[in-house]
């Protein structure tokens, strides 16, 4: 189909069309995703091909679009929704987590909610405010969401096609840094929605991370290689569930995790990851789990973003950390 | 006319706030109305209704049977079998006009006090109290019965709703769905942004607002400056407002507005003007915000009273008619207090069922060591 080198964008955009090929309930919705494709061009032609009323151009209205999405999943359609950008999902933040979230269970299994909620998250691309949010701790720590970030553009198409299949609401995280970067997309899906991956295999010490912190996680192994340290690098693709079976047998092997996120690490998903780590590998541990991220502040102004996303640096300075104990 | 005694007259014709603005609960509004408070019949050339005396009887049954239900349901809370229950009393006529008036393929979507509707699309009356007694969240399949569950973040529904009617269009069938929410929720951006959508796509969809006047404690003046059913003009659809304690005006202006729904003229807004006699819910004190005379002076205009002075007035029930609607009544009764005791809670491992549709590694983990947790107990007995 579409092998060869696609990029994030691209891989998405073909993980779309195949959807609303193989399934007429399919739907996409949201703000300037028809004609103009969305303002990433992850939609782009989809209205073309498939007709406005499959690709729907919605009011600007982000708790209105969710709302919406719930009450034609619960009509048998199967809604992928697009968030603008991420600081624009707080205005859906109750339709998201106290309707979409509950309604499978308030009706004991009767209703399924098959909506998947694309949002372009985190920084890195020099945005004004509001365009550069993770908020991924927000969704994972609700009950009833499923929330995956890809990595690359292989497990960008395949994970998307899963997550629109999924029975369940899925929260879909794309790092929206990354929509430009090119990888080979494979003619099926490796791995189930929600099994993590190694990255890059090592024995030193492990990196957790996922969506647009997994490549800064390989620089760092690569970099890390130089100096003597054999780094393992653990892309969990899901956040919700998490596949802690893949990360326990990696720190039980390694010995040392440093977990990697832009989200700010006070209640981030480090915190999660560190605390089941901890009781999970205790006596394997050579040094607590340490945690790389954001910092407990407003996501700053682009001039200064650099000082507060992780880069290769920060980790290995972390890794640095941990061969210290 | 000259261009200054117009200039003049749009000065005079532009207030800051509209000239029929209500003042206060007590207003008079512009109302649909068919049966006056002393049970006199009237007509309104928009909204022409026949029926036959069996209807009639029919539509006062379910007003009676609904208000016992309801006064069960509050019963039950006092004597501790229900953690809570918010009361429809008052708003009767509202729900059975306007749950009669929908087609078995309409749908509904409530807040958490349409028990009246429930009872028109023939949901079992003990399936509304386990989420008042606590043993679920709703529980019933809203597809069973095209009622949807009750929603309590007030306003949400509208858009479920408006979404569901999206569906209908898509799938060209001549269904429509009814949202029902209060005066309050009409300040929710939910309501706003369903009214947009349903407008912007011509969804199948009555807004049905019960205009009980009271937010918990506070005035529907709190919540709008312009009569609530003017609303809809501003979204491009048409609203309208009912006399909410007449049933039969709500019978027929609901089923008009559904009919203009479903027909393709997209939604509409009806505003059924009502009056909550109880307390929002049972752990409300209404004494401390509203004046005994106006609660009072609603009553004069009870939905089930009007009615039957309407059937006396027309000879159109006899004595063992009410005979029977009182033992039917009697019977309902004693079905729901034995139905909510013999209630059982549920198994603590519900608290794992239906988190998700598909298997959840950590929801699948934390049932297992509670599982096995409740089992260390001896015999087991807490599951």
């Amino acid at each position: 189909m579409m092998a060869g080198q696609l990029s994030i964008a691209k891989a998405l955009n073909e993980a779309l069309r195949k959807s609303l090929e193989n399934d007429p309930k399919t739907l996409l919705m949201g703000e300037d995703i028809g004609k103009l494709g969305g303002v990433f061009r992850i939609t782009d032609g989809l209205q073309k091909d498939f007709g406005e009323s499959r690709v729907i151009d919605t009011p600007l209205a982000e708790s209105g679009i969710v709302g919406t999405a719930i009450g034609l999943a619960l009509r048998g359609y199967r809604p992928v929704v697009e968030i603008q950008f991420d600081g624009f999902v707080y205005p859906a933040f109750d339709q998201i987590v106290s309707q979409l979230a509950k309604m499978h269970a308030r009706a004991l299994g009767h209703v399924k909610l098959p909506v998947t909620v694309r949002i372009p998250y985190a920084g890195g691309i020099g945005a004004v405010e509001h365009h550069s949010e993770s908020h991924e701790a927000y969704f994972a720590h609700t009950a009833g969401l499923r929330v995956v970030s890809p990595s690359n553009a292989h497990d960008a198409h395949w994970m998307l096609r899963q997550a629109i299949a999924s029975d369940d609401p899925v929260i879909f995280l794309e790092p929206k840094r990354r929509y430009w970067d090119k990888g080979e997309v494979g003619d099926a899906a490796d791995l189930p929605l929600h099994d993590a991956r190694i990255a890059r295999g090592g024995t030193d010490a492990t990196l957790i991370a996922y969506g647009p912190m997994v490549k800064v996680c390989l620089d760092a192994a690569a970099a890390a290689e130089e100096d003597g340290r054999s780094l393992e690098v653990v892309d969990l693709r899901s956040l919700s569930p998490v596949d802690f079976a893949a990360l326990e047998a990696s720190v039980k092997r390694t010995g040392r995790a440093i977990v990697v996120h832009e989200a700010p690490v006070f209640l981030g998903m480090g915190a999660e990851l560190a605390a089941r780590l901890t009781e999970r590998c205790f006596y394997h541990l050579e040094a607590p789990v340490l945690r790389v991220g954001g910092f407990h502040a407003p996501y700053p102004p682009s001039r200064v973003e650099e000082a507060f996303l992780p880069d290769l640096d920060r980790v290995l300075d972390a890794v640095d950390r941990s061969f210290a104990y | 006319m000259t261009v200054k005694s117009t200039a003049r007259a749009r000065k005079k014709a532009a207030p800051a706030v509209p000239d029929n603005l209500p003042a206060g609960s007590g207003a008079q509004p512009e109302l649909i109305q068919l049966l006056t408070p002393e049970g006199e019949r009237v007509e309104h050339p928009d909204y022409p209704l026949t029926t036959t005396p069996e209807e009639l009887r029919d539509l006062y049954r379910d007003l009676v049977l609904v208000r016992r239900f309801d006064a069960e349901a509050t019963s039950l809370q006092r004597q501790g079998e229900l953690g809570l229950w918010a009361s429809l009393l008052g708003q009767e006529a509202a729900q059975v006009g306007s749950g009669r008036a929908m087609r078995p393929g309409d749908y509904a979507f409530p807040t958490y006090r349409e028990h009246g509707v429930a009872w028109c699309r023939d949901v079992d009356p003990l399936n509304l109290l386990g989420m008042f007694r606590g043993v679920n969240h709703g529980g019933w399949d809203p597809n069973e019965k095209n009622f949807h569950l009750y929603t309590i973040v007030i306003g949400a529904q509208a858009l479920h709703a408006t979404g569901y009617a999206m569906g209908i269009t898509k799938d060209g069938t001549d269904d429509a769905v009814i949202a029902y929410f209060g005066d309050g929720a009409s300040s929710q951006g939910d309501v706003s942004e369903a009214f947009t959508f349903a407008s912007v796509y011509n969804a199948p969809v009555v807004f049905f607002c019960q205009n009980n006047q009271w937010a918990i404690s506070e005035p529907t003046t709190n919540q709008t400056k312009i009569p609530l059913y003017r609303r809809a003009s501003g979204f491009g659809f048409p609203g309208v407002r009912v006399d909410g304690n007449d049933v039969l005006a709500c019978l027929a202006v609901t089923r008009w507005a559904l009919d203009h729904a479903r027909s393709g003229n997209g939604p509409v807004l009806v505003e059924a003007f009502t009056y909550r006699m109880g307390a929002h819910t049972t752990s409300d004190d209404p004494t401390r915000y509203r004046l005994a005379e106006e609660t009072e002076a609603w009553r004069a205009k009870d939905p089930i009273s009007r009615l039957k002075a309407h059937l006396d007035r027309e000879g159109l029930a006899d004595e063992a008619f009410f005979a029977s609607v009182e033992a039917k009544s009697e019977e309902l009764g004693l079905r729901v207090r034995e139905g909510v005791r013999s209630m059982p809670d549920p198994d603590p491992t519900l608290i794992f069922d239906h988190v998700y549709a598909e298997p959840h590694t950590l929801v699948d983990e934390e049932r297992a060591e509670y599982t096995a947790y409740a089992a260390s107990f001896e015999g087991g007995e807490n599951l």
